[in-house]
């Protein structure tokens, strides 16, 4: 046994591909957070008035909150004061209008990455929103999508072209109260995506946004809005990768979505962010705020996250079954590897009458990572028949890993019907002899037996991307072969 | 084909074999009986090379190799086979597309061309009849939700689909009721070929009675101690294990 762990471990000695670093004039902000900063950051941006005070309004709030010391994860505190909040890629004044004008050293990272931007390139079907650092560089398939009356662009060019969107739906599901780190994103976010999809379209095409986070000591602070009207249906992914660096840095990201009545929105995040070398060095902080919003009847929202990357992640997509019948999905694979650490999971508040919500969580830790799964299935006074099934599963590799589970079931309506299933089980020597023993190579064999494990989360991936995120986790668990 | 001499084998710091000599030739069927923890598992475990076994002395040649230098996953593609006695459940992982993989290694190792889908679709309709298995438990994962009986003709169903050069069935017939234990030895001897060869571990001389043994070893605490034909599992049968502490004692 003490072989094959150790074997195991070997091969779990993971090399990350998206580690390098962009050289390009960046016009960064000094590091440092107070209010000039904040009004830095909205002038850059041309912003009204009113977004200007409620990122102000949120700051104000946020110095009166302490970081949530409630999450299975740790780690010193960041220094807020060290961080940069804003840093662009220097273009031209008005920004690139077309791909043409995108700076080629920003096109050649998103080709490295396997994210080609140049449209004739793209995977069939897909638009894609690139951000780099705190700015989005580029948006493909506008026109297209514009064609269905479908709004995707930048977060920045929403607040210019469509305040009255933006306004009415900013700060709507996570208000700038909502937590410490929603907050200190609500002051100080900087770009992000944002999707319209208008009253009975179904967007024709998977929408997706791949964050990349360059420059040294910057945070990065997004925020996405998607807003899908009535009977809609959208289909919308994130990326996420950063250079390898021996300090922490900091994602705190706020998503919300709102799904009025029949419309449905799928959500998929394959999360790559830098996990740190072997020994724990480095790394990012991937704080983040995911929540949606089902306000209409007969709405739908489906969070699918793949998450691989982070040194900690804390992270809980939510819904909120606010419209009668209204239906929320989580489906979850979250792998910590080495010092890694993720408290993460869902909450589903059921409000609305016979509403349905179904978890699955699939952890995976290997090394010295710990893996938490934290979820809420509330059930409010007047959700009569509200219904939800949770799995929740936990795959050990080696013995010097974790995993833990802390559901919290709260119902105040004597109809709910809430089913908590659990499993733990290690990467057994007999599951791995008998693959060997049949032929199959040892690599082989893991990412067989991980994938099976996974099986249930990867086939409510969009098609293009259960693929990819089956290598991610073949990549993530590579190395050599003992 | 198989040499093996003076195998010991330890398990935990715990001596297992103590002194194992036998040679099994081109198609031969070889039974291998002893009562509970005399160490029939770990012969076949020390055969296909899991790592928790041991081997302190002794040498195993397989067709002129040294077969104890060989990776477990090497042994199997140069068709050592060993069909288990606790086959594992492993959860997500279709019964076919983890077949088709184990087949096209061992096709690669013999330089063979790999099978497409079609084609494997076609063997392995034709194998499921050998063990008389239903189409649908190619579907599930492996072995998940199987009952024992259909896990134990999984294995065969898996050997009759890789055509291994030595298979080693490890207590296959244990827990089996007649029926099953009809069907598994109605696979096994469908897959005698004359060239194929047979080690079959084994608590009851049960089995022996549908699958006949080119030869018959009886092992006791790590050794054999007793050898003969197929007659001398009839003569166990009669007269229990306890039979061989007599002899033994006798003997000392």
């Amino acid at each position: 046994m003490a072989s094959s762990t150790e074997q195991l471990e070997n091969r779990l000695s993971q090399r990350y591909k998206a580690g390098f670093v962009t050289e390009v004039d960046s016009d960064t902000v000094p590091p440092g957070l107070d209010e000039d900063v904040i009004r830095l950051i909205s002038a850059k941006k041309g912003e009204p008035e009113w977004l200007t005070d409620w990122r102000l309004k949120a700051y104000h709030h946020w110095l009166t909150m302490m970081r949530p010391n409630w999450a299975h994860v740790r780690f010193p505190e960041p220094d807020y004061q060290a961080i940069r909040y804003y840093s662009a890629p220097k273009s031209k004044k008005d920004g690139p209008k077309s791909l043409d004008e995108v700076d080629p050293k920003l096109l050649e990272t998103y080709d490295k990455l396997g994210i080609p931007l140049h449209e004739q390139k793209q995977l069939a079907g897909v638009a894609v929103d690139a951000v780099f650092d705190s700015v989005s560089v580029a948006t493909t398939f506008k026109e297209k999508l514009a064609e269905h009356g479908v709004i995707f662009c930048s977060f920045s060019e929403a607040v210019q072209k469509h305040p009255e969107l933006v306004r009415e739906y900013l700060g709507s599901v996570v208000p700038h109260t909502d937590n410490f780190f929603a907050s200190l994103n609500s002051a100080v976010f900087t770009d992000g995506s944002f999707v319209y999809v208008p009253r009975g379209v179904r967007c024709p095409m998977e929408l997706s946004t791949y964050f990349r986070i360059n420059a040294a000591q910057t945070g990065q602070f997004e925020r996405t809005l998607i807003i899908a009207d009535e009977g809609s249906h959208v289909s919308y992914l994130e990326g996420c990768t950063a250079p390898m660096r021996d300090e922490n840095q900091l994602h705190a990201a706020v998503v919300e979505l709102v799904a009025l009545e029949g419309a449905h929105i799928k959500y998929s995040t394959v999360q790559n962010w830098y996990p740190g070398d072997e020994n724990g060095k480095g790394g990012i902080y991937n704080f983040v705020t995911k929540r949606g919003d089902c306000r209409g009847d007969d709405s739908k929202i489906s969070w699918t996250q793949i998450e691989t990357g982070s040194a900690v992640t804390w992270k809980y997509p939510s819904c909120i079954l606010r419209g009668d019948r209204s239906v929320g999905e989580f489906y979850s694979v979250a792998l910590t590897n080495h010092w890694q650490q993720a408290d993460t999971g869902t909450k589903m508040i059921h409000l609305g009458r016979d509403t349905k919500s179904t978890i699955v969580s699939k952890g995976i830790s290997a090394g010295h990572g710990s893996n938490a799964y934290r979820g809420l299935v509330k059930v409010g006074r007047d959700a009569e028949n509200a219904r939800n099934h949770t799995q929740c599963d936990s795959l050990l590799m080696g013995d010097t890993c974790a995993a833990h589970t802390f559901p919290y079931i709260e119902t105040k309506n004597p109809s709910a019907v809430v089913e908590h299933e659990a499993t733990t089980s290690r990467i057994g020597e007999d599951q791995l002899f008998y693959c060997l023993q049949r032929g199959i190579g040892e690599e082989d064999a893991v990412n067989m037996i991980v994938n099976g494990f996974c099986k249930e989360v990867f086939r409510e991936l969009p098609m293009e991307f259960a693929v990819e995120a089956q290598k991610l986790m073949e990549v993530s668990l590579e190395g050599a072969v003992g | 084909m198989l040499e093996i001499k003076d195998l010991h084998a330890r398990v935990e710091g715990k001596d297992i074999l103590n002194g194992i000599d036998l040679a099994v030739g081109d198609g031969e069927v070889h039974a291998i009986m002893g009562p509970n923890g005399s160490g029939k598992s770990t012969l076949a475990n020390v055969l296909a090379g899991r790592d928790r076994f041991e081997v302190t002395r002794g040498s195993v040649t397989y067709d002129g190799e040294n077969l104890l230098d060989m990776a477990p996953e090497e042994r199997a593609r140069a068709g050592v086979f060993l069909a288990f006695q606790y086959p594992v459940e492993i959860p997500g992982v279709n019964n076919t597309y983890f077949l088709k993989a184990a087949l096209n290694a061992v096709r690669r190792h013999r330089g063979e061309p790999e099978v497409d889908a079609m084609d494997f679709m076609k063997l392995v309709r034709e194998k499921l009849k050998v063990v008389h298995m239903d189409e649908d438990l190619l579907k599930r994962a492996i072995n998940e939700g199987f009952s024992g009986g259909e896990k134990k003709r999984n294995e065969i169903f898996q050997m009759a689909v890789l055509e291994p050069r030595l298979a080693i069935l490890d207590e296959t017939d244990s827990g089996l009721d007649i029926d099953a234990l009809k069907l598994v030895a109605d696979g096994v001897n469908r897959l005698r070929d004359g060239k194929r060869s047979f080690l079959i571990v084994t608590h009851y001389p049960r089995l022996l009675q549908y699958v006949e043994p080119d030869r018959v070893h009886v092992l006791r605490h790590g050794r054999f101690v007793a050898e003969g034909d197929k007659d001398l599992a009839y003569e166990l049968e009669r007269r229990g294990y306890g039979w061989l502490d007599e002899k033994e004692a006798a003997a000392s």
